[in-house]
């Protein structure tokens, strides 16, 4: 189909979104993504039976350990979609980038202080991906 | 097993905002079973707090340990070398290991990481049910297999009081879930074993110095000690 979606989404293929385990969300915002988007099968559609219920029950997880420590939970998010919806997907990349640019970077260690928006140029903000 | 449930991460923060350099110490045994304090759960706790303290501009050291056991001293002591690195421990162990860790470490705070709630089985992943309350006098053979002690809210010793309403309990409605009368179920139980006429003879007094009324409590097993 060549679509475009934003060059810094960085794909990690796992066999199925039931593989994401909660730490692989948290190290992945702790050590560089600013962002991760977990994409599932549709709901109803595991090959694993329950791989995506899993997974959406460990983003929630995820997102309420952001909230307790004071960070935006929309970091993370999880998208249901089919093999066959590319251009959907390809809408969500934009979406999430543009999402997690208008939050900032992650705090890190090092980082200049000062507004989110000010401290790293426009586009250049990591989203990282979790595909399935 | 003993069940725990982990503890707020903001309560964990405010008892180690102070320390730079803390280790987070999981324990392999009981609360990796109850998804409480393994080695996942200290990878994500470490990770949450790292994030934490970075955002909040604070130099901290967190680093990630897990014990085979923290209730035994020869596991405690694999700490030995690494202990002078660190400022305190969040030991996500249940309160026995939290203690022992602090005993042989008496000179380094000790945190917990988790809330220890009682001794109990997986019904499935993702939910426990307490089963004992380590009374120490079973008394299991003569009521079918089910214990009132865990079972009845009351540890009442002789059939339900006058709260059991169609195999519920009152406290029910205290606790907003269905709990099952424990007498109830040990009834059904010894009418499946034919064994009503145990309510026929009242129990004999159980004797409470050996639960928590005696206070602590020790075993010692002669042939077994060095």
């Amino acid at each position: 189909m060549r679509l475009n979606y934003p060059a810094n989404l960085r794909i990690i293929k796992v066999p199925c979104s039931g593989r994401v385990a909660s730490i692989h969300l948290l190290k992945s915002l702790e050590e560089g993504a600013d962002g991760v988007l977990v994409a599932g099968c549709l709901e109803g559609d595991c090959h694993y039976q329950s791989g995506n219920l899993r997974a959406k029950k460990r983003v929630a997880y995820v997102r309420r350990i952001l909230e307790d420590i004071g960070i935006e939970p929309d970091r993370v998010v999880m998208y249901n979609l089919s093999a066959g919806m590319g251009p959907r997907f390809a809408e969500i990349a934009r979406e999430m980038t543009e999402k997690i640019r208008e939050l900032g970077p992650v705090p890190r260690a090092g980082a200049s202080a000062g507004r989110p928006a000010e401290r790293v140029p426009a586009g250049s903000h990591n989203v990282e991906e979790v595909a399935a | 097993m003993i069940k725990a449930k982990p503890k707020p991460i903001g309560e964990i923060i405010n008892d180690i905002k102070g320390f730079e350099k803390v280790l987070i110490a999981g324990c392999n045994g009981c609360v990796t079973v109850c998804e409480a304090g393994g080695v996942k759960e200290v990878e994500i706790l470490a990770a949450a707090l790292r994030m934490y303290f970075t955002k909040e501009g604070m130099r901290k050291e967190i680093d990630e340990t897990s014990l085979t056991r923290q209730c035994d001293k020869e596991y405690l002591q694999e700490l030995q070398d690494r202990m002078d690195g660190y400022d305190a421990v969040v030991s996500l162990a249940c309160g026995v290991g939290v203690q022992f860790l602090a005993e042989m470490y008496t000179a380094k705070p000790v945190f917990p990481g988790v809330d220890t709630c009682f001794m109990g089985v997986t019904e499935e992943q993702g939910h426990w049910t307490e089963r004992c309350q380590g009374c120490g006098q079973c008394i299991l053979s003569t009521t079918g297999g089910i214990c009132p002690i865990a079972r009845c809210a009351k540890r009442m010793l002789n059939g339900p009081c006058g709260g059991s309403e169609n195999g519920k309990c009152e406290i029910s409605i205290l606790v907003g879930r269905d709990v099952p009368c424990g007498w109830h179920l040990i009834f059904e139980r010894l009418k499946t074993l034919g064994q009503l006429d145990r309510f026929r003879y009242p129990s004999d007094d159980k004797d409470w110095t050996l639960s928590r009324d005696g206070g602590p409590r020790e075993i010692i097993k002669e042939d077994s000690r060095q």
